[in-house]
C-alpha cells in the first residue's frame, strides 16, 4: 500500500470496543472523505453511539483493537478536548443540561480554547457576539436561549438546535451526528436538516447516525451504511436506506445471521 | 474521686487562667460586664469542653486544640503598622467603612474608638460602647447567646473584651456597609476571644461583611462571638468571609434574634482555614420574619469544616432557607448538622433546607445531618441533601466542544458555588464574591496573596 495516497479525512480501520469485557464493536471499518455525508444505519443496540463516542473519545470504553485516524493521524491518541480542537464534532444524542454555566461563557470558553489551540488571540468580545448573531440565524434559534444556562430547561427541539448552532460557532470539519433526530417535530427536523446542509461544503465532512430514514428526507448522504451487532454489515448509496425504511432490518438481520 | 496529683484538664485551665488574669480582663468593667463574666465562667465549669462521643460535636474534637501550646493577651498589643502595607482586602472595590480588629482588640491607629453620628448611629469598638452606653449594651450582651450548655459563648463572654459595636436606630439605614476585618497577627501561638454585637431598630437596616484573617503563620485559635437583634420590619444581612491560614483554628457562634416582619440573611463563605466550626443560631421571636442563611465551604489538604446551624421558628408565619453547599479535595473533611425546629405555635411555618456537597478526591469526607424538629401541624418544610462529584456527563460535553478538562473541571465547580453567591442579596456583593471563590477554585488565592510579609511563600 502506498501511504502517499492517505487522503482520507478519516479511517476507521477494524476497530473493536469492549465495554466492561464484552465486545460491542466487532471490527468497523469506514472511510469518509472531504465533502462526504455518510449516514450509519442500524437496528437498537448494533452499537452505533458507542462508535460516536469512541470518534469523540469518551473513556468508559476500551479500545481493544484498531486504528481510527483523522486526516491521518491516530486519533485515539487525543483527548477530548483536542479532537474537538482539531475540528471534530460530536452532536450528542442528549445534550447535557449544566445549571450554572451561562451559554455565553460556556461559547466563548469553547471558542477562545478553540483559538488558542491555533495560536490565535481570544476573540474581542465585539466579534463573539457578532458571529453568535449570525450563526443563530442558520439554526433558527431563539436569542434568549444564549442568556440561559447550557440546555438547562431547553425544549428537545431546542436542544437539537443548539447543537447545529455550536457545531457553526466551532469550525467544524467532521461533524458526528448522534440521532440529531431522535425527539423533534417537523418543524425542529427541517431546521436541524437545513443547518447541517447549510454548513456542507467540499472540505466538510458529516456522519449521520440515525435509527429511521426521515432525516435523511432532508439530508441526502452519499453514503449509507447499516451496523449490525458491532460490524457494517451493508454499504450502500441514498437507495439503501429508502429499502431500510420499506422493508425494515429483518432481512438485513436475516442474511448476517445466515451467515454466521 | 480526683487525684490531687492529675494534671489539670483543659477546662480547669481555662478556669485559673480567668481567675488569675480576672483583673486585667475586666479592666474598667460596668458592674453588669464583671456579673456577666462571673455567670459565664460558673457556666462554663459547669459544662466543660464537649467530651469526644458528644453528639453535636462527633466529628469536631476540640478540646486537645483549647489544649494547646497557646499564649494570651489581655490587653492590645501597640503593633504599629500602616494597616493598608499590611492588608489590603481582597474583596475587589468594595466601598464600605472598614473597621479592624487586632488579635482580638479593636484596632485604631488614628481616629476614634467609637464612631457616633449625628442621627444616633453608633460603630466601632465594642469595650468602648461598654463604657459609654452601658445601659444600651447592658439591654443586648449576652441576652441571646445562650451559655447554656454553650460551652465555647460562656468561654468568650468570660474572656472577650473586645470587638465591634454597631447600633442603627429606628428608620435609619447605614450608608455604606459596614466591613469587619478581624486580623491575626503575632510571633506565637495565640488564642484570640472577640465579641461583635449588632442593634437594628424598628424599619432600620443595616450591612455587615465580616472578613477572617491570619496574617502571621503562627498557630492561632479564635473563639468569636457575634450576636445581633433584628427589630420589627428591620433588614439585616451579614456576610462571612473566613480566610485564614490552614494551621489556624476557628470557633465562631453567631446568634441571630429576628422580631416581626425582619428581614435577615447570614452567609458563612469559608475560602480557607485548619479546623472550623461555626456554630449558627437564628431565632424567630416575631411573627412574619424571614431568614435566608448561605453556607460554601471550599477545602483542601487536611482541612475540617463544621457548619453546626439550628433555625429556630419560634412565632407562626416565618420563613427560612437555607444553603449550604461543599467542594472538598484531597484528605479534607466538611460537616453539616442542620436543625430547623418548629415550635408548636409556629403555624404557617415554611422551612426549607438544602445541603449538597462535591467531593473531588476519594479521600474527601463529608458528614451531613438534616433534623426537622417539627412540633406545629399547619407547616411547609422540606430538607434535601446530597453528596457527589462533578458531572462526568457534563465534564464530558465541555471537553467536546474543545474545552480542556481542567478548565471544564473549573467551570462546573465554579457554577457550584455560584448556586450558593448568586443568593445573596446585594448584588453588588455577588460579583466580588464570584471572582474571589474563583480565584479560590483555580488556586490562585492564598492567604499571603493580600500580606507583603510573604512569610511562608
Amino acid at each position: 500500500m502506498n501511504t502517499n495516497e492517505v487522503s482520507y479525512m478519516l479511517e476507521i480501520k477494524d476497530l473493536k470496543v469492549n465495554i466492561e469485557d464484552k465486545e460491542i464493536l466487532k471490527g468497523i471499518n469506514l472511510h469518509v472523505n472531504a465533502g462526504e455525508v455518510h449516514a450509519i444505519m442500524g437496528p437498537n443496540g448494533s452499537g452505533k453511539s458507542t462508535l460516536a463516542s469512541a470518534l469523540a473519545g469518551r473513556d468508559y470504553f476500551d479500545i481493544t483493537h484498531g486504528k481510527i485516524l483523522y486526516e491521518g493521524k491516530d486519533l485515539t491518541e487525543l483527548a477530548p478536548e483536542d479532537r474537538a480542537r482539531e475540528g471534530i464534532f460530536l452532536g450528542f444524542q442528549y445534550p447535557v443540561e449544566i445549571p450554572g454555566v451561562s451559554m455565553v461563557n460556556f461559547l466563548r470558553t469553547a471558542i477562545n480554547s478553540m483559538r488558542k489551540y491555533r495560536n490565535q488571540e481570544p476573540l474581542p468580545a465585539g466579534e463573539f457576539l457578532k458571529l453568535m448573531r449570525e450563526k443563530k440565524k442558520i439554526v433558527e434559534i431563539d436569542s434568549d436561549l444564549t442568556n440561559r444556562s447550557v440546555n438547562e430547561g431547553f425544549s428537545g427541539g431546542e436542544k437539537k438546535k443548539n447543537e447545529i448552532f455550536q457545531m457553526a460557532l466551532l469550525d467544524t470539519r467532521l461533524a458526528i451526528l448522534d440521532e440529531t433526530d431522535s425527539g423533534l417535530d417537523i418543524d425542529a427536523l427541517r431546521i436541524v436538516a437545513n443547518g447541517v446542509n447549510y454548513l456542507r461544503s467540499p472540505e466538510n465532512a458529516t456522519i449521520i447516525i440515525t435509527h429511521y430514514q426521515r432525516l435523511l428526507d432532508y439530508i441526502v448522504p452519499d453514503f449509507v451504511h447499516v451496523l449490525y451487532k458491532g460490524r457494517i454489515v451493508k454499504s450502500g448509496d441514498k437507495s439503501l436506506a429508502k429499502e431500510l425504511e420499506e422493508h425494515g432490518y429483518d432481512w438485513i438481520k436475516q442474511e448476517v445471521d445466515m451467515d454466521a | 474521686m480526683k487525684d490531687t496529683l492529675e494534671a489539670l484538664s483543659t477546662a480547669d485551665k481555662y478556669i485559673d487562667l480567668f481567675r488569675q488574669n480576672k483583673k486585667q480582663i475586666s479592666n474598667g468593667d460596668p458592674q453588669f460586664m464583671k456579673e456577666l463574666r462571673e455567670e459565664a465562667i460558673h457556666s462554663f465549669e459547669r459544662t466543660g469542653f464537649p467530651l469526644r462521643k458528644h453528639e453535636l460535636y462527633k466529628f469536631t474534637h476540640l478540646e486537645p486544640v483549647f489544649d494547646g501550646e497557646l499564649s494570651f493577651q489581655f490587653t492590645p498589643r501597640n503593633i504599629q503598622f500602616e494597616d493598608s502595607d499590611l492588608f489590603s482586602c481582597d474583596v475587589p472595590m468594595l466601598d464600605s467603612n472598614v473597621l479592624t480588629v487586632l488579635n482580638g482588640f479593636y484596632y485604631h491607629p488614628s481616629g476614634s474608638l467609637l464612631n457616633e453620628l449625628d442621627n444616633g448611629i453608633i460603630y466601632g469598638s465594642l469595650k468602648e460602647a461598654i463604657h459609654r452606653h452601658p445601659d444600651l449594651v447592658a439591654r443586648y450582651l449576652g441576652k441571646n447567646a445562650s451559655m447554656q450548655n454553650e460551652t465555647f459563648v460562656s468561654l468568650n463572654t468570660a474572656f472577650s473584651q473586645d470587638g465591634i459595636f454597631i447600633y442603627v436606630p429606628e428608620g435609619l439605614q447605614m450608608e455604606k456597609p459596614i466591613q469587619i476585618i478581624h486580623l491575626l497577627l503575632s510571633d506565637k501561638n495565640q488564642m484570640v476571644h472577640h465579641r461583635n454585637l449588632f442593634v437594628v431598630e424598628k424599619n432600620a437596616k443595616a450591612e455587615v461583611i465580616i472578613c477572617d484573617h491570619t496574617l502571621s503563620p503562627q498557630m492561632f485559635l479564635t473563639n468569636s462571638v457575634t450576636e445581633a437583634y433584628t427589630s420589627e420590619n428591620s433588614d439585616l444581612d451579614i456576610l462571612r468571609l473566613q480566610n485564614e491560614h490552614n494551621n489556624s483554628c476557628q470557633v465562631t457562634n453567631t446568634w441571630i434574634s429576628q422580631d416581626r416582619a425582619s428581614r435577615c440573611q447570614h452567609g458563612t463563605i469559608t475560602l480557607h482555614g485548619g479546623m472550623v466550626r461555626n456554630n449558627l443560631h437564628v431565632r424567630m421571636d416575631g411573627e412574619g420574619a424571614s431568614t435566608s442563611t448561605l453556607g460554601l465551604i471550599l477545602t483542601d489538604k487536611i482541612q475540617h469544616v463544621d457548619s453546626f446551624t439550628v433555625i429556630d421558628h419560634a412565632s407562626p408565619n416565618c420563613t427560612s432557607n437555607q444553603y449550604y453547599k461543599g467542594v472538598l479535595d484531597d484528605m479534607s473533611t466538611g460537616v453539616f448538622n442542620g436543625k430547623i425546629h418548629v415550635h408548636p405555635n409556629a403555624q404557617k411555618t415554611e422551612a426549607f433546607q438544602t445541603n449538597n456537597n462535591i467531593l473531588l478526591s476519594n479521600t474527601a469526607k463529608m458528614h451531613t445531618k438534616p433534623q426537622l424538629e417539627i412540633y406545629a401541624d399547619d407547616v411547609k418544610c422540606s430538607h434535601g441533601a446530597t453528596i457527589g462529584q462533578l458531572d462526568e456527563d457534563a465534564l464530558f460535553y465541555l471537553q467536546s466542544r474543545g474545552i480542556p478538562r481542567d478548565e471544564s473541571r473549573l467551570m462546573l465547580m465554579d457554577a457550584f458555588a455560584n448556586d450558593v453567591i448568586s443568593r445573596i442579596r446585594q448584588p453588588a456583593l455577588q460579583d466580588r464574591i464570584s471572582e474571589l471563590v474563583g480565584k479560590r477554585l483555580r488556586g490562585e488565592l492564598s492567604r499571603c496573596n493580600n500580606c507583603v510579609m510573604h512569610c511562608q511563600d
